[in-house]
Order: C-alpha cells, then sequence, then structure tokens
C-alpha cells in the first residue's frame, strides 16, 4: 500500500494528475485479477481478454 | 569513509558495484554466476562477491543505490499506452499484471532481497535510486582521466531519455538535454537487429559484424521513411514503420513491405540482401552519431569527449566519432551497457550525494583495467581440478608464459585464465581463448570448434602497445576493446619494419578491434604476449571470450573447465597450471 501511495504522490508532485483515472482502473483491474486468480470468476475474466 | 554499493538489475545484464568512498573495489555480472547470458534477475551472487571481496556485511554499506527509477519508467509506460490506444492492448495486458504485482515494488523487493543475502540488514534502511541515463553518463565521466568533458549516452531506452548530454566538470556531473522515448538511436538498432533475425539487447554486436559483409545500399531509404536527422544530429523516427511502443515485436508490416522481405527467422540462411541492411544501419548510425558529436563539440568547445550508453559497446561507431567529431580525446566506459550502471549509480551517490572530492589521474582511468570481478586461487582451482579428475602440470613466472607461447606457436588454442575476471562484455586477458594471429585460417577454426558461432564473426587481436603503431596507426591507444583500427597489413612502412603479419586477427572489412596490452597496467598478459613475440616476432595474440555461443564469459575455474572440455580448445593455462588435451587422453 506504501508504494501504491507513493506513486500517487509522484504522480501529483509531477502534475501527471490525468493519469491518476488510469493508474486508479488498473488497481482495480489488478485487484479483480488476483481475486479471480483461481476462482470460479477466472473463466468471466479471461473471456474478456 | 563510506562503501556503496550499486545495483542494476529487472531488465537486462545485471550486477553489482561496491565503491570504497571513489575506489572501485568490486564489480560483477549475475550472469557470471547463474550462467544465463545477459541474466536480469536480482544480482545477488554479485552482491555476495563483491561484499566477501571487500571483506564487509552488508550491514556494513552505508548506502544503497539502484540505478533506474522505476515510477518514472512505469509513468512512461502509462503515458505511452494511453497515447496510442486502442492500440497495444495486448502488451499493455502483457505488461501490466507484472509491474502491479512486481516492478512497481522495486524498493520493497531490493529490501527483501538484501535482507535475505543479510538478516541483520533492515527493510526500512532507505534505498537511493539514480536516473538511468545519468548513472550511465556518472559511470562515463566519474573514472575517465578527465577533468571537464562532454558526456554522451546512447541506449534503447531508460525511464524516458533514450540519449542524453551532460557535462562533467570535476566531481559536477550537469545534464544539458536529452532526447527521449520513442525516439532512440538504441531502438533504432534494437529493430533492425530484430528484423535481421537476432535477439535484442543482446545480438547487436552481430548485426555489426555482419555489416562488414554488406554493402550500405539501404541508407537512402532509410533515412527517406524512418528517421529525420536535424543538423545538430538530434532525430525523429517515423513510428508507423516501429511496433515497440504498442505492439510485442520491434518492427511492423509497412516495415517489411519497406524492404520487401519478411523478419528473417533465427535459423534462416543470410542473403546478402541481410548483409546490405546490416551494413545500412550501421551507416546510418554511424552517420548520426559523427552528426550529434560535432554539433557537440562546436557547442561546448570542450576537448574531451566521454561515451556510455549501449550503443558505446560498437567501436567501429566510436572510432568514425574520434575521427570525425573533432573532440581531441575520447573515453568509453568499457561495461558501457546497463552492467555498468551499478557502477555509475554508486559513482553518483559518492559525488552528488555525498559531495566527494575528484582526484583524477591523467594518465590512467579509474577501471583497474575493468579487472573488478572474482579471482581464484592456485589452490582453489586445483581443488576443482581433482573433481574433474584432470591431471595438470605446475610452472612458474617466466616459464609458464614460454610454455604457452609454445603452444601457440604449434598452432593450439589456449583457454587462459589469470586473476580477476573482466567487469563488461570484453574479454581482456584473464578469461580469454588465445590462439595465434599469424595464421589466417585460425578464424574459421575457431569459429567453428570452440565458438560454435557464425562463420561471420570476428576475433580480435590482443597487442603489446609498444607495437600498436606499428600495426594499427597512431590512433589513440585504447585498453578495452572498444574500437576498431585499421590494419596497416603490407603498408610500405609496415613491411620495412618486417613485422610478422597477423591476418587471423583481422575483420573482413581490414580493421581490427584492438587491445592494446600495457606493461604497467596488465603485466600478466603483458608479459605472456611478450613470450610469444620473442619465440616468433609477433607482438600479438587473438584474443576472445573464453565461452561458448550464447553462453556468459566464464568466471570460475569451474566455468573453465567446463568450456575446455566441450570444446576442441588445447591448452587450459589457468593460474599458472597447465592442463593438455592430448596428454591427459581427451
Amino acid at each position: 500500500m506504501d508504494t501504491l501511495i507513493e506513486f500517487f504522490h509522484f504522480l501529483t508532485q509531477r502534475k501527471k494528475y490525468w493519469l491518476w483515472p488510469l493508474f486508479i482502473i488498473l488497481l482495480m483491474l489488478g485487484l479483480v485479477l488476483v481475486a479471480a486468480h483461481g476462482s470460479v470468476l477466472a473463466p468471466f475474466i479471461y473471456s474478456l481478454f | 569513509m563510506s562503501y556503496i554499493l550499486g545495483i542494476s538489475a529487472y531488465y537486462h545484464d545485471s550486477a553489482a558495484c561496491l565503491l570504497k568512498d571513489a575506489e572501485i573495489i568490486a564489480a560483477a555480472q549475475e550472469e557470471r554466476f547463474s550462467r544465463i547470458k545477459n541474466d536480469e534477475s536480482f544480482p545477488t551472487e554479485a552482491i555476495k562477491f563483491c561484499l566477501k571481496f571487500a571483506n564487509i556485511s552488508l550491514a556494513e554499506v552505508d548506502h544503497v543505490v539502484f540505478y533506474e527509477k522505476p515510477f518514472l519508467k512505469f509513468e512512461r509506460l502509462l503515458e505511452t499506452y494511453v497515447h496510442f490506444a486502442p492500440r497495444g492492448l495486448k502488451s499493455f495486458l502483457k505488461a501490466m499484471p507484472i509491474w502491479l504485482t512486481d516492478k512497481l515494488f522495486i524498493k520493497k523487493n531490493i529490501a527483501k532481497a538484501l535482507n535475505t543475502i543479510d538478516p541483520t540488514w533492515e527493510k526500512s534502511r532507505p534505498i537511493l535510486f539514480t536516473d538511468h541515463h545519468h548513472a550511465h553518463a556518472a559511470s562515463a565521466f566519474y573514472p575517465s582521466p578527465f577533468e571537464q568533458a562532454v558526456v554522451l549516452t546512447v541506449d534503447g531506452v531508460g525511464e524516458w531519455a533514450t540519449t542524453t548530454v551532460s557535462i562533467g566538470n570535476s566531481a559536477q556531473l550537469t545534464l544539458k538535454k536529452e532526447i527521449n522515448f520513442p525516439n532512440s538511436i538504441g531502438l533504432l538498432y534494437s529493430a533492425f537487429t530484430y528484423y535481421l533475425g537476432f535477439k535484442v539487447n543482446s545480438d547487436e554486436y552481430k548485426v555489426m559484424g555482419l555489416a562488414s559483409y554488406g554493402k550500405p545500399i539501404y541508407k537512402a531509404l532509410i533515412y527517406d521513411h524512418l528517421i529525420h536527422v536535424k543538423a545538430d544530429g538530434s532525430f525523429l523516427l517515423n513510428m508507423d514503420y516501429f511496433d515497440y511502443c504498442t505492439g510485442l515485436s520491434m518492427t511492423n508490416k509497412k516495415f517489411d513491405k519497406l524492404f520487401g522481405h519478411p523478419a528473417r527467422a533465427k535459423d534462416e540462411e543470410l542473403l546478402v540482401f541481410h548483409k546490405d541492411l546490416a551494413s545500412s544501419i550501421q551507416k546510418v548510425t554511424e552517420e548520426i552519431m559523427i552528426k550529434l558529436t560535432q554539433s557537440l563539440y562546436k557547442e561546448f568547445g570542450i576537448e574531451n569527449l566521454c561515451l556510455a550508453g549501449g550503443v558505446a559497446l560498437n567501436c567501429i561507431i566510436n572510432s568514425s566519432i574520434r575521427q570525425h567529431s573533432g573532440f581531441k580525446r575520447i573515453w568509453v566506459q568499457p561495461a558501457a551497457g546497463d552492467a555498468g550502471g551499478a557502477l555509475g549509480a554508486a559513482f553518483s551517490i559518492y559525488y552528488a550525494h555525498l559531495s566527494g572530492v575528484r582526484n583524477i589521474n591523467l594518465q590512467a582511468d579509474g577501471m583497474k583495467q575493468s579487472l573488478l570481478g572474482p579471482c581464484y586461487s592456485q589452490h582453489e582451482v586445483i581443488k576443482t581440478l581433482r573433481v574433474y579428475g584432470l591431471n595438470y602440470e605446475k610452472a612458474e613466472g617466466d616459464l609458464y608464459h614460454r610454455k604457452i607461447a609454445a603452444y601457440l606457436n604449434e598452432g593450439k588454442v589456449i583457454a587462459y585464465f589469470k586473476g580477476r575476471t573482466e567487469f563488461g562484455p570484453r574479454a581482456l586477458g584473464c578469461r580469454s581463448i588465445l590462439a595465434d594471429p599469424r595464421k589466417s585460417e585460425m578464424k574459421a577454426i575457431l569459429n567453428a570448434k570452440i565458438k560454435f558461432r557464425e562463420s561471420f564473426r570476428p576475433f580480435a587481436p590482443a597487442i603489446l602497445e609498444e607495437f600498436a603503431d606499428l600495426y594499427f596507426g597512431t590512433g589513440a591507444k585504447n585498453r578495452y576493446m572498444l574500437f576498431t583500427e585499421r590494419y596497416l597489413g603490407d603498408h610500405n612502412r609496415h613491411q620495412a619494419n618486417h613485422a610478422v603479419l597477423i591476418p587471423g586477427a583481422v575483420h573482413v572489412d581490414g580493421t581490427a578491434r584492438v587491445q592494446m596490452v600495457n606493461e604497467a597496467y596488465h603485466p600478466d598478459f603483458h608479459q605472456l604476449i611478450t613470450a610469444f613475440y620473442k619465440l616468433t616476432g609477433c607482438p600479438a595474440v587473438i584474443n576472445t571470450s573464453l565461452n561458448v555461443m550464447n553462453e556468459p564469459m566464464a568466471s570460475s575455474p569451474e566455468d573453465a573447465i567446463c568450456c575446455f572440455l566441450n570444446t576442441e580448445i588445447d591448452i587450459l593455462a589457468i593460474e599458472g597450471l597447465l592442463i593438455d588435451k592430448k596428454r591427459i587422453g581427451l
């Protein structure tokens, strides 16, 4: 979590605010992928890509 | 007094370097331990070696520094994907999980890995980060013998930068300008490496070797379609032809159509077309680098130039820069690729972070001949030889060198192992295969029976420095095989001196990537070549790295023995011991 917060600070410092939404979406997607790994959600996720 | 540990990893060619203030104590590439060529994994074994060599524990290291900034790199990835969206989805989906689970957390991963090496290392201790190209620039300037220099770094890409120009002044290194991704000379060269069927970030030197066999007939096509070069040498790539921003390959179908061929598969035959294309990209890269350095010379009016980054390993380009740029003196970091980033990052901390004072030796650089890796005692070697059941003959001092010289004179191929392993891609007489350069057929023998590699690959001479002028003219003396020199061959002066010819060490284009061996700085190797000279009148030997194709250079006695046993090398000369394959019945 520290690293993710640090990365948000980094983007803020560099005034790259427009990358925030992309990063948040990525994080959520990442979480879903991690949660779905080996679960019943997996076929659903893989069919998306 | 401070110990600084520099680390490069997670991309390609990971390495570690330990500084004690401004002195390089040890440096090594992880591949030499793991035996995986260009190993990118965390350099655990290289770090362990550095600490052992310095006889300190990790807890005694004052500063740890990583050679690039992962957040900046991730920012570049995100911005690139946004810029090209929706193209690049496949590559995006492939890259993101690695970043979100691993690469973004490099600081934590480093702390964890260091804690595994030494559990007393506290994970909360700070880890410092330098810019990728600043690390390259520091590796080029700080160990150089220059008080002041223009420092040019050129590679594929670091975080954003692909080319940077800095000014080094005593202990100060100031960035002046940079060219950013996706415009990159390194990636342009790598795109051709890929298209020619070689491995990107690894086999670029093969393209350089192949270039001498072709004609640069596609130069105009490259300038017309792929790259726009401005008067000052800065450049813009036409991304319509490249796939590396969004795809999983370097070039695309439009690129194939431009040259009228699909990309060559790895084992496909090399046609005249491929040789001409290699020659063309080599020439274009050379011309861009000349333009760039000429404009830097005019702009800054400084006489010295330092070079680093992967492109600085292209010795043909280095020689052209020396000839045409206007700079009076050029120094190239021998580990110019990413491994050298570990060294540069450590130097950067000493001078920029700790405000170290720079003492410059105008006569010699601070690289200790790049002999910075592990060494092994004769006792350790004997123990390993016994494991393999190999009988040996002991010889000392001059007799040892005379015996090796006699073997060379008989046309035998020698695996030569002495002292510390080289840091960087070149074997400089410590982990080398040596042969007689008077025989032109030696190139074919070495390529086919010993290195098991492509027939077009050249070999380099190691020559006594005092004879270098006679064979290669009065160019700059380079001890690291980083420049090519024109071989004078049957030149009048050469003939007048009745010098023995060395066709076995000269490339098809009449040049050679020369290592000049200095008596004071590389005494053992100098003595060996002197013994050969006294016996034959020839002051040079063929020197190529002790390995077979696609393997890292040997480092330990075991590596050398395996290379000796698995090839047709005749003699293993290792720390005063001689093993003759014939005598032991192999």
